[in-house]
């Protein structure tokens, strides 16, 4: 009876043993799954750009404008510099006052009404369409100037950096122990010290982050750009006059009935890409070394 | 050199949290002070008080008065001046987590604006030798980060970080309670060197810890001060019945 009763305790633990073999093989495979999955779509992507649009860049591409319909040729070298300049004024108005705001969330208005507010704001803010963000800018900047310019089309962008970057801000600053900040105060340092020297510093690559993600995001957005930037086949480097940008030619292109055009299209949207991943990368390096050092 | 503290009918709250009640006593200058009690008693709250670190929480609130040589730290100077003239070491050790070990020592004159680079060298030098820490990172200063250092190593960074604005006070809470014997055991020595420098406070949960470094030692409970007196007395001959339950380990 006795010897039953443990020969039934061995099996029940020799089928329990199994079990949990094949419980963590399946969650490991799931998980590898679904690292593959997100990896997928981007590596797809990118290698159907490199089929469809690598044969169409040449020299030409990145130093001519756009040619008539039917002269073939041409290239977007109009389109890449306005890109650039868009997101010059965008992150000029987008880091700062992002990460102003996030600052302000996390060290001085914690537990505020007007904070609680702020945070909402800039939540609802997030999910704005892109293409009301253009509307505002349209009707902030365009309307009263009677005309287009690149200015605006910064701006839109600029504004739909604000969300994100005042957002992880926020969180990343939260996630410094309060055990360093207290060791700042107990030195004797000032409260905005202790806040820009030491909290700031300590959360900088969560920040970074913050702003690459909001960067990257705005730069392939097309919607803000339509009734703000409008685009422009020729060269233009005023803020004032409207502006080429990449989405905005690959847009048109795409949607146009010639070949030649589709062809520039997909070359434009992978030097989009190609673009976006050269500057994630280069603020990485950069910030790696050099002042913030130590940082991440 | 150090200051002695007169604290009278000091209250402190949280919320709506009486934890310390009409506190009463004077710290000697230049001798270490050690407060024990069992933990909740009201301990760390009151060194709190005395760097106005306290009221660094929202819901915090302190009465009463707390004298520094000729300085009352509630009336005469804001949080930020009194700190600078007292010194904190934490109970786990926190260096600033970005910094290399010279700029965790450097920071708190960095941070205020000081910045003659000579003379920064020297206060460094001079702190990381006073704390015991010198010989064991003198090739690494710039190099390594302070967090790279062992638990006790960076406890002693951090009391280098403390001596770097030369304070008159140093407050300790609880030094040593995160921190292995060998590591303790140098703490502790520090202790004793310092304070002929320094005036001491030093928050322990380490009876003998306290008999070992302190000349007066302080017994809190239940957000009073029950007895203050000589080391000597309170473990020998303590005055009030509570004192002897709570040393010879009947509560707490």
């Amino acid at each position: 009876m006795k010897k039953g009763t443990e020969e039934s305790v061995q099996e029940e633990f020799q089928l329990r043993t199994r079990l949990r073999w094949l419980v963590d093989k399946a969650a490991t495979s799931l998980a590898v799954l679904s690292t593959l999955l997100v990896i997928l779509p981007l590596v797809a992507i990118f290698i159907y750009l490199i089929i469809q649009g690598a044969h169409s860049l040449n020299l030409a591409f990145f130093t001519q404008i756009p040619k008539p319909v039917g002269e073939v040729g041409g290239g977007m070298a109009n389109a890449i510099v306005g890109s650039v300049t868009l997101l010059v004024i965008a992150s000029l108005l987008g880091v700062p006052i992002g990460i102003g705001g996030g600052i302000y969330l996390a060290e001085f208005g914690r537990g505020t009404k007007f904070a609680n507010g702020v945070r909402f704001t800039a939540d609802v803010l997030n999910g704005v369409p892109s293409i009301v963000m253009g509307l505002a800018a349209y009707a902030l900047i365009v309307v009263p100037q009677h005309h287009f310019s690149a200015l605006a089309g910064g701006v839109a962008l600029g504004i739909m950096m604000i969300p994100t970057i005042c957002r992880t801000t926020e969180e990343m600053l939260l996630m410094v122990p309060h055990a360093v900040r207290e060791a700042a105060l107990g030195l004797g340092v000032p409260n905005w010290r202790s806040v820009l020297s030491i909290t700031v510093k300590t959360a900088s690559p969560g920040i970074i982050t913050g702003c690459m993600l909001a960067f990257a995001r705005v730069a392939g957005e097309t919607a803000p750009l339509i009734f703000t930037a409008l685009g422009n086949d020729y060269w233009s480097t005023s803020l004032n006059q409207p502006i080429a940008a990449l989405p905005l030619q690959i847009y048109v292109y795409a949607l146009s009935p010639y070949d030649d055009w589709h062809r520039l299209a997909w070359a434009g949207s992978l030097v989009l890409i190609v673009l976006i991943v050269l500057a994630v990368s280069l603020v990485r390096f950069v910030t790696s070394r050099g002042v913030l050092k130590g940082a991440s | 050199m150090g200051v002695g503290i007169e604290v009278a009918n000091l209250n402190a709250w949280y919320g709506t949290n009486h934890t310390l009640q009409d506190i009463t006593l004077n710290i000697p200058a230049n001798h270490a002070t050690a407060l024990i009690g069992p933990s909740g008693c009201g301990k760390s709250t009151f060194v709190r008080c005395l760097n106005r670190m306290h009221e660094t929480n929202p819901i915090a609130r302190v009465t009463g008065t707390v004298r520094m040589g000729d300085l009352d730290i509630y009336q005469g100077a804001t949080p930020v001046e009194v700190r600078r003239r007292v010194g904190m070491v934490f109970q786990r050790p926190n260096p600033f987590p970005t910094m290399s070990i010279y700029d965790n020592v450097a920071a708190g004159l960095k941070l205020n604006g000081y910045s003659n680079r000579k003379s920064l060298d020297e206060v460094v030098e001079k702190s990381l030798k006073n704390s015991a820490l010198w010989d064991e990172v003198k090739d690494e200063l710039k190099k390594k980060s302070g967090a790279s250092l062992s638990g006790g190593q960076q406890q002693r960074l951090c009391i280098a970080r403390a001596l770097a604005v030369d304070p008159e006070v140093l407050l300790m809470d609880e030094p040593a309670s995160a921190l292995d014997p060998v590591s303790t055991s140098k703490i502790e020595d520090l202790i004793f060197q310092l304070k002929s420098q320094y005036t001491i406070v030093i928050v322990t949960h380490n009876m003998q810890q306290a008999a070992r470094v302190a000349e007066k030692t302080g017994f809190f409970l239940n957000g009073r001060m029950v007895e203050f007196d000589s080391t000597h007395k309170i473990f020998t001959n303590p005055s009030d019945k509570r004192t002897e339950d709570y040393i010879t380990g009947r509560f707490g």
